[in-house]
């Protein structure tokens, strides 16, 4: 009963094959998982080790594992929360200057200088500002996001200006407004609507990256881990990191959440200007990225319908093709639903499962 | 200017390890990852479910948490490399761009028409078919570049390698700026161009790629 248009509603005979089915691989993995633990079991992963989340060695108490991990945490969010600012703010600078400046000579070195932080590692241009310029492991880190993620922002607020409607645009300098200041007023506040998804996805990479401070030495959580595990020794690795890794992955799963969110809100109730998010090409920035690629889920649970994923229930009747009906129609019977219904937003979905 | 022409033989080796890095993993993921879409897609319950989990928590990691975790954890779980470097790196790569894969390939899937997976069904093929004689083909032409995309990510990504025992290309930055303070910026543009000269080419490629398949349906 999924809904998937991959396989048929089940009869008897594939219900029984699909509760077999079922039932083999949820032992499978349950008898998998049951070897692993035993096996942690042999080699004493279960043993007191875990006793440094709230009992730790070396006459240090509770607290001041606690203390540190969580000033590591702050250190992970400064680094962020500094970098983030920035990095929005160039990155729409950019993308104004590409869309709004009339000559080549501000649009193209614009162009040129996206093109290549967003080619290079984030961890070289930390290492550029460490080694090179000479800053603190801080300012190092914000250096490398703040390049890497304000090229991101621009490519997305340049997907998101390019996909407005031509009216906007001519409607502004209709009224006298140099193509800048139509391009800052009018069309930006749109770009960034429509593309709010995007950018809070953009969120969740510049988090994850704020990781590859543990290798300029910047004291952030996983270095605070690795200090720790050196301090405490070896075998309280893994609490400690067990720990580490539910706060990284709840922080961005929380924000990844929150993208879905706004997407989904976008497309139910504030489409009503008839703008949909534009698909960004291969050298837009959606999935690739950094080091990390955005974490936006769409659809992403379990026994989703396949094909609807970015599509509204109601929107995908089964369709059937009734005589004399041309194959046109029954196509767009079957994307917008009944012709007499469509509304305008309808109209400009383009490709409906296509986000 | 001088150092980058006198350590040349480093830096070409530094090269061609993050070349041999990322196409090792580059392929195992491209693997690992298409296993993965067809979990997510397919009609066993437990295996969509560990999918969905799967990419889930993996998009929600920090590349340098995965190599933290094959380098320095995973030797207590008892998964322990014969040596440090080159193999940590390429299975922490390839979990890591799996998942992105596995997207990549899924939002080719939902790209395909609804009325071919139907026409398929109504022929009478199975499931396994349907996915392997209609869907797949058309799914695949729609994922070519978001796959070159993913690539061109992970051959950035070899960069944290470099803070894991690895020796590329950041790793000899990191060397040679040590080295030679005065001449850091030669070595950062010598060393930037070489990672442009793998992901320009790709990301030409996938523009033309893109607009090659792009089609309406």
């Amino acid at each position: 009963m999924s809904g998937s248009v991959l396989y048929d509603a089940p009869g008897p005979r594939a219900k029984r094959l699909d509760r077999i089915l079922n039932w083999t691989f949820s032992l499978a993995f349950v008898a998998i998982a049951a070897w692993i633990a035993y096996a942690w079991y042999q080699r004493g992963i279960f043993d007191d080790r875990w006793a440094i989340l709230w009992d730790p060695p070396k006459n240090q108490t509770a607290a001041d594992v606690w203390m540190s991990l969580a000033r590591g945490l702050g250190n992970t969010l400064k680094a962020a929360a500094i970098a983030a600012p920035i990095a929005l703010l160039i990155g729409g600078g950019i993308a104004i200057i590409r869309r709004g400046a009339r000559t080549r000579w501000l649009s193209g070195p614009a162009a040129v200088t996206t093109e290549l932080a967003r080619g290079l590692p984030v961890l070289m241009l930390m290492f550029l500002a460490k080694l090179v310029f000479g800053w603190s492991p801080l300012w190092s880190v914000v250096f490398g996001l703040v390049v890497y993620n304000a090229a991101v922002v621009a490519e997305i607020l340049r997907a998101g200006l390019a996909a407005l409607p031509k009216g906007q645009r001519e409607a502004g300098l209709s009224i006298g407004l140099s193509t800048m200041r139509t391009t800052l007023l009018i069309e930006l506040p749109q770009a960034v609507r429509i593309m709010l998804p995007a950018l809070v996805s953009q969120i969740v990479v510049l988090l994850k990256d704020t990781s590859l401070g543990y290798i300029v030495a910047y004291p952030e959580l996983l270095r605070t881990i690795k200090n720790n595990r050196d301090y405490f020794g070896d075998q309280y690795v893994i609490p400690l990191f067990l720990v580490g890794a539910s706060i990284y992955i709840l922080i961005n799963m929380g924000v990844s959440r929150l993208a879905t969110f706004i997407e989904r809100r976008l497309r139910e109730g504030g489409g009503g200007r008839g703008l949909t998010p534009p698909e960004i090409g291969p050298t837009g920035p959606i999935p690739q990225s950094g080091v990390g690629g955005p974490a936006r889920e769409e659809g992403a649970h379990a026994g989703d319908p396949v094909f609807a994923a970015g599509r509204r229930p109601e929107s995908q009747p089964v369709p059937q093709r009734r005589p004399g009906e041309t194959e046109e129609e029954r196509r767009r019977q079957a994307y917008y639903g009944d012709p007499t219904s469509q509304s305008i937003r309808h109209n400009t979905g383009g490709e409906p499962g296509a986000r | 200017m001088t150092t980058f022409i006198e350590e040349f033989g480093l830096i070409w080796g530094a090269f061609l390890a993050t070349l041999t890095l990322t196409a090792v993993s580059g392929v195992l993921a491209l693997v690992w990852g298409t296993a993965l879409a067809t979990m997510r897609v397919s009609p066993v319950g437990p295996l969509r479910s560990f999918g969905t989990a799967y990419v889930e928590l993996v998009r929600n990691t920090p590349l340098t948490l995965m190599f933290f975790f094959w380098v320095f954890v995973a030797p207590s779980f008892g998964l322990l490399f014969p040596e440090l470097g080159f193999w940590p790196a390429v299975v922490a790569l390839t979990l890591y761009t799996s998942s992105f894969v596995c997207e990549a390939l899924r939002s080719g899937v939902n790209s395909v028409g609804i009325g071919q997976a139907e026409a398929a069904r109504s022929i009478g093929l199975t499931f396994g078919q349907t996915l392997s004689q209609v869907v797949l083909p058309q799914a695949w032409r729609t994922s070519i570049p978001p796959l070159i995309s993913v690539l061109i990510a992970l051959t950035k990504n070899t960069s944290v390698a470099a803070g894991f025992a690895y020796t590329e290309i950041v790793a000899i930055q990191q060397r040679l700026t040590n080295a030679h303070p005065s001449d850091g910026f030669f070595i950062f543009f010598g060393l930037a161009l070489m990672y442009l000269v793998i992901t320009i080419p790709l990301g030409v490629l996938a523009g033309q790629v893109e607009r090659k398949v792009a089609f309406a349906r």
